[in-house]
């Protein structure tokens, strides 16, 4: 099949966060109305944000990117622009391979829904057919170590370390092309944790890109290839992780 | 890895999964292909509008037929009340009053709940790249299988008050798809826009209350003979009647036909544009 690869030209992302006057069509109106003479916090300017400026990257298949920064450099955006969900409001981005975000391992889960329901429902949010569902489901009941019994029942009614077992399972079943992680995950009691390493080292072995942010230096290195840092929405340094880990922490010790 | 674990990069050309995504700024093509795939996400959307019906009703025991028996039960007593207050037959108000309510039903669910399509489903849209115009096609999806349900008093009311009814009956097809297109366009634009100005679903109830008493609903068109505007000028008039007169037994008029068709065009054009524009900020402001 087609190797995979991320491809970032110049994006740019900027949104403005919004006031509640701004959030009111009623006082919008108003001020548009009354060119600015009543309702005049909508005019106040909004605070806008300008979360990444005009990021270039390419990523290539077999790259394991590891992304640092301080927070708000905009490591997360970077992996929501990736992910596909965040559309640059500037710049060209390209991607190809099945593309995979474990940012929130409950995502989609409804909580009044039985545990079966939620496993199809996730497969379906990833874009499988039921027939491919259909093939996961015992596997990832089986790693949940929940019984039938208890994912005929709604997950309301799990304990949070049931859900988080079974929310784990689910997210970390398909095996993507391109795996982005904001932070390692993981999850459940001692037993399940070390079942949950193993998985999660499967699925970064088995995907063909990796982009992952972390603050850990040591996951960084003991994962990654390569790795960039961001600073204030750009990226500042690019190359092999110890390189950019040395910059990283050079750059925090002089500015701070 | 374990044998029973799918490589899903190998299964990919097997299903609708993006493994391709480009995006250059050509809103069309974007827009365009957030459609299609969003068509192609059914087995979703229809799986989500189920639960959010069967979630709904799910503590009571008859389900979805919950609302149908209230519906019935505000029906017959309206009709009972007001076909008293204006004088008139039963065998031929209560027919009117209970289609009236079901299409009626079917427009405000459509219109109110439109206003939460994007934010109702914040979480997601903000962190996957779904197609997002499976949003509104899940909420329009789960209040037609209300309307089916709701449907049932109106086989009631045929049967008990003998209800002619002709070959005319088909034309609920032509008119039920029009409704139902009419609802995905509004729920689109609607979604959109209250997730920008978060005073809109507000706005849309206030507005949908007082169309419902100036439309013919509980009231009927006879009633109005002096003022014929407030009918024909009224938008919703012509939405009910498409469904109202084949369900009563006789066609609807070509103005009613005419006025939804026209309505239609316009706001699927208007609102495809509206979507081409604004389908990447959707995320920044849920």
């Amino acid at each position: 099949m087609a190797t995979s690869t991320i491809l970032l030209e110049n994006v740019w992302v900027e949104y403005a966060i919004y006031g509640l006057a701004n959030r009111s069509l009623k006082k919008t109106l108003v001020g548009l109305v009354s060119r600015g003479r009543l309702a005049r916090e909508v005019n106040e300017e909004l605070a806008r944000v300008v979360a990444l400026k005009g990021i270039s990257l390419r990523v290539d298949d077999g790259d394991r990117l590891g992304v640092v920064g301080a927070n708000g450099a905009g490591k997360t955006t970077l992996l929501r622009v990736m992910a596909g969900a965040l559309k640059p409001a500037r710049g060209r981005i390209r991607r190809v391979g099945f593309t995979s975000s474990l940012f929130d391992v409950s995502l989609g889960m409804n909580s009044e829904a039985s545990g079966w329901d939620n496993i199809i429902l996730r497969g379906l949010y990833l874009g499988l057919t039921l027939l491919e569902i259909r093939a996961l489901v015992d596997e990832i009941a089986d790693f949940s170590g929940l019984t039938p019994e208890q994912l005929a029942r709604p997950v309301r009614t799990y304990s949070s370390g049931m859900q988080v077992k079974l929310a784990f399972s689910i997210s970390t079943a398909v095996r993507p092309d391109i795996l982005l992680l904001d932070e390692w995950i993981s999850a459940g009691d001692a037993a399940f944790v070390e079942k949950a390493r193993q998985r999660m080292n499967e699925l970064v072995d088995q995907s063909r890109i990796l982009v992952f942010a972390t603050h850990y230096d040591w996951l960084l290195a003991g994962t990654c290839n390569r790795a960039i840092c961001l600073q204030d929405g750009s990226i500042v340094a690019d190359g092999p992780v110890a390189d950019t880990l040395a910059f990283y922490h050079g750059n925090q010790a002089s500015v701070g | 890895m374990t044998e029973t674990t799918a490589n899903i990069g190998a299964m990919a050309q097997s299903s609708m999964r993006r493994t391709v995504w480009e995006w250059d700024g050509n809103y069309t093509r974007s827009a365009i292909d957030d459609v299609r795939l969003g068509l192609g996400y059914w087995p979703l959307w229809v799986r989500l509008g189920w639960q959010d019906v069967m979630l709904r009703y799910r503590r009571s025991m008859i389900g979805p037929f919950w609302l149908t028996i209230s519906m019935g039960i505000m029906v017959f007593a309206l009709g009972f009340v007001y076909g008293g207050l204006f004088g008139m037959e039963l065998k031929r108000y209560l027919p009117f009053l209970t289609i009236g309510f079901l299409v009626w039903g079917l427009i405000t669910a459509a219109l109110n709940e439109g206003c939460q399509t994007f934010i109702e489903s914040e979480g997601i849209i903000r962190q996957i790249d779904l197609p997002l115009s499976m949003f509104p096609l899940r909420v329009i999806w789960r209040n037609l299988i209300i309307f089916l349900h709701n449907a049932v008093i109106y086989v009631v009311v045929v049967a008990v008050f003998n209800v002619v009814l002709d070959w005319s009956l088909l034309l609920i097809i032509p008119g039920l798809f029009l409704l139902l297109a009419n609802a995905l366009w509004s729920a689109t634009l609607l979604g959109i826009l209250s997730a920008r100005f978060r005073d809109l679903p507000q706005i849309v109830a206030s507005v949908l209350q007082v169309a419902f008493f100036i439309t013919p609903i509980i009231w009927m068109p006879e009633a109005a003979t002096t003022r014929p505007l407030l009918i024909e000028a009224n938008p919703f008039y012509h939405f009910i009647e498409l469904m109202r007169a084949p369900m009563l037994g006789h066609a609807p008029t070509l103005t009613n036909w005419g006025v939804v068709l026209v309505i239609t065009l316009l706001g699927w054009g208007g609102t495809f544009l509206f979507y081409r524009r604004f389908h990447g900020r959707i995320a920044y402001w849920v």
